[in-house]
C-alpha cells in the first residue's frame, strides 16, 4: 500500500496545476499575456526530461561497474521516458511560439538547441539497436549515455546563455524569477513540476517492470539468476494494489 | 614514462602504416579536392562572405568525419587482439588521437588552400586567424570523432552509426567554431575571440579527459 502515495500524489498535483493553472488568474505581462500559463505545462516536461536523464546515466554508470541487466534494462528505460518528456517539451514550446512569436518553429536557438540533446537520446536507442550482443551493448550504450549527458547539459543550459534568444529567460527577456512570477503562479508551478516528475518516474517505472518481465519470459535461464527473481517478486506484490492507477 | 614510450612507439607504428599505403590521406584529399570543385562548378563564385565560410566549414566536416572514421574502423579483428595485448588502452586512445590531430591538420591546411585559391573572389581580411579557428577546428574534430568512432567500430555497421553518433555531439562544437570563423571573416580585432577560443580549448580538454575515462571500459571486448 505504501509504494502508490506518490503516484496519487503525482495524478493529484497534476489535475490540480491543470485546471488550476488554467483558471487562475496570471499576472499580465506584455505579450505574453494569458499565455504565460504555458509555463505550467511546458517547464515541467524538461524538469521532468532532465530528472528522468539523470537517472539514466546514474544507472549507465552503475551497470558499467556492476555488470548487471536490471540496471541496463533501467538505464534505457528511463531514456524511453525522458524522451517522451523531451518531445512533448519541444511540442508545448512550439504551440506557446505560435502564438507569441508566430511560428511553431521559428529556429530560436534554445528551439534549435533542445531539438538536438532529444536527438542526442535518440541516437542513443539507435546504438542500442545496432548492437546485438547483451552485455556489449550494455557497456557501449552506457559509455554514450555518459558522453551524452554532459552535452546536453551544455546544450539546454550553457549554449542559449552566449547566443541571442527570443526565448523567456536567455537574450535578455524577462526570465521567469521572482521579478516575474507572482506568489499566484508559484502555487500552481511548483506543484506542476513535482506532479510531472511523479509521473515521468512512474511512466518510468512502469516501463521498466514490463521490460524486466518481457526479458524474463525472453531467456528461461536468466530466471536463474537472484536479482530478476527478486524484482518479478516485488513486482507481483504491487500489481494488485497499485495497478488500477 | 611506459606510456610516453608506449605512445611514442604506436603513433611511429601509425604513421609508418599510413606512409606506406597512403590510403587515409589520399581518399580524403581526394575527397576534398573534388568536393572544391563540384562546389566551384556550381557556385562559380561566391563573393558573399557568409556563404564562403559556410561551405568551408561544410566540407571539412565531412572530410573529417571521413577520415577519422577510417583510424579504428578499419582495424580487422586480429589486429585489435594483437593491440590488446600489447599496449595499454590510455595509450592507444593517446596514440590514436594525435595522429588523427596530426593527420587532420595536414589535411585542413591543404584544403584550405586549396579552398582559397579556387574561390578566390573573397579572401578573409584576418587570415591568420581563420587559421587559427581551422587549426582548433581540425583538433576538435579530431578528439571527438576519435572517440564516437571508437564507440561506433565496437557495434555492427559501423559507417553510418559514426555519423548518426556524431553530429548531435558535434554541433555545439561545430557553433563555437563557426563564431570564430565568421569573427575572422568579418575582420574583428583577436580581442573579441578569445572567449571562443578558450571555450574550444576547454571542450577539447573536457573531451579528452572523458575518452581517457571512458576508453578502458570500451576496450576489454
Amino acid at each position: 500500500m505504501n509504494k502508490i502515495w506518490w503516484k496519487i500524489l503525482g495524478s493529484v498535483l497534476v489535475i490540480y496545476t491543470a485546471i488550476a493553472g488554467l483558471l487562475l488568474g496570471v499576472p499580465r505581462l506584455p505579450i505574453i499575456n494569458e499565455s504565460i500559463r504555458n509555463l505550467y505545462f511546458h517547464v515541467p516536461m524538461w524538469f521532468a526530461m532532465i530528472v528522468l536523464f539523470s537517472i539514466s546515466v546514474f544507472y549507465s554508470i552503475k551497470s558499467l561497474s556492476s555488470k548487471s541487466e536490471i540496471d541496463d534494462i533501467k538505464a534505457v528505460e528511463s531514456v524511453n521516458a525522458g524522451i517522451v518528456f523531451g518531445l512533448l517539451g519541444l511540442v508545448t514550446g512550439a504551440i506557446w511560439a505560435k502564438y507569441t512569436w508566430g511560428q511553431f518553429w521559428s529556429f530560436d536557438p534554445k528551439q534549435n538547441f533542445a531539438a538536438i540533446s532529444v536527438l542526442l537520446y535518440f541516437a542513443y536507442l539507435i546504438l542500442r539497436n545496432a548492437i546485438d550482443e547483451e552485455q556489449k551493448r550494455a557497456k557501449i550504450s552506457a559509455i554514450y549515455n555518459i558522453f551524452a549527458f554532459p552535452m546536453m547539459v551544455v546544450l539546454l543550459f550553457v549554449l542559449p546563455r552566449l547566443k541571442d534568444s527570443l526565448h523567456p529567460g536567455n537574450g535578455g527577456n524577462p526570465g521567469f524569477n521572482s521579478y516575474d512570477l507572482d506568489s499566484r503562479m508559484r502555487m500552481v508551478f511548483y506543484p506542476a513540476c513535482l506532479g510531472w516528475i511523479l509521473i515521468g518516474y512512474w511512466f518510468y517505472t512502469i516501463r521498466f517492470r514490463l521490460r524486466s518481465i518481457e526479458n524474463v519470459l525472453n531467456n528461461a535461464e536468466a530466471f536463474e539468476s537472484k536479482d530478476i527473481q527478486d524484482s518479478f517478486a516485488t513486482s507481483k506484490n504491487q500489481s494488485p494494489a497499485g495497478e488500477n492507477k | 614514462m611506459q606510456l610516453a614510450k608506449e605512445v611514442k612507439y604506436l603513433i611511429h607504428k601509425e604513421v609508418l602504416l599510413e606512409w606506406r599505403s597512403k590510403y587515409t590521406i589520399n581518399g580524403i584529399l581526394l575527397y576534398v579536392v573534388s568536393t572544391i570543385f563540384t562546389c566551384y562548378l556550381s557556385f562559380v563564385s561566391l563573393s558573399d562572405k557568409l556563404a564562403w565560410n559556410a561551405l568551408f566549414w561544410i566540407i571539412l566536416l565531412f572530410a573529417s568525419i571521413n577520415g577519422v572514421s577510417k583510424s579504428f574502423l578499419q582495424e580487422t579483428k586480429g589486429q585489435q587482439l594483437y593491440n590488446y595485448i600489447l599496449a595499454s588502452p590510455a595509450a592507444i586512445l593517446i596514440s590514436k588521437t594525435v595522429y588523427n590531430i596530426v593527420l587532420m591538420l595536414v589535411l585542413t591546411t591543404i584544403a584550405l588552400g586549396f579552398y582559397t585559391l579556387v574561390f578566390d573572389t573573397f579572401t578573409p581580411p584576418d587570415l591568420l586567424l581563420y587559421y587559427v579557428a581551422v587549426i582548433m577546428g581540425s583538433i576538435s574534430f579530431s578528439t571527438v570523432f576519435t572517440m564516437v568512432s571508437a564507440i561506433a567500430s565496437k557495434a555492427g555497421n559501423g559507417g553510418m552509426l559514426m555519423a548518426i553518433l556524431s553530429f548531435p555531439i558535434i554541433i555545439p562544437v561545430l557553433i563555437l567554431l563557426i563564431k570564430l570563423a565568421k569573427n575572422a571573416v568579418d575582420g574583428l580585432p583577436w580581442e573579441n575571440s578569445y572567449d571562443e577560443i578558450g571555450m574550444l580549448l576547454l571542450v577539447n580538454v573536457l573531451t579528452v579527459a572523458t575518452s581517457l575515462l571512458l576508453f578502458p571500459y570500451l576496450w576489454r571486448d
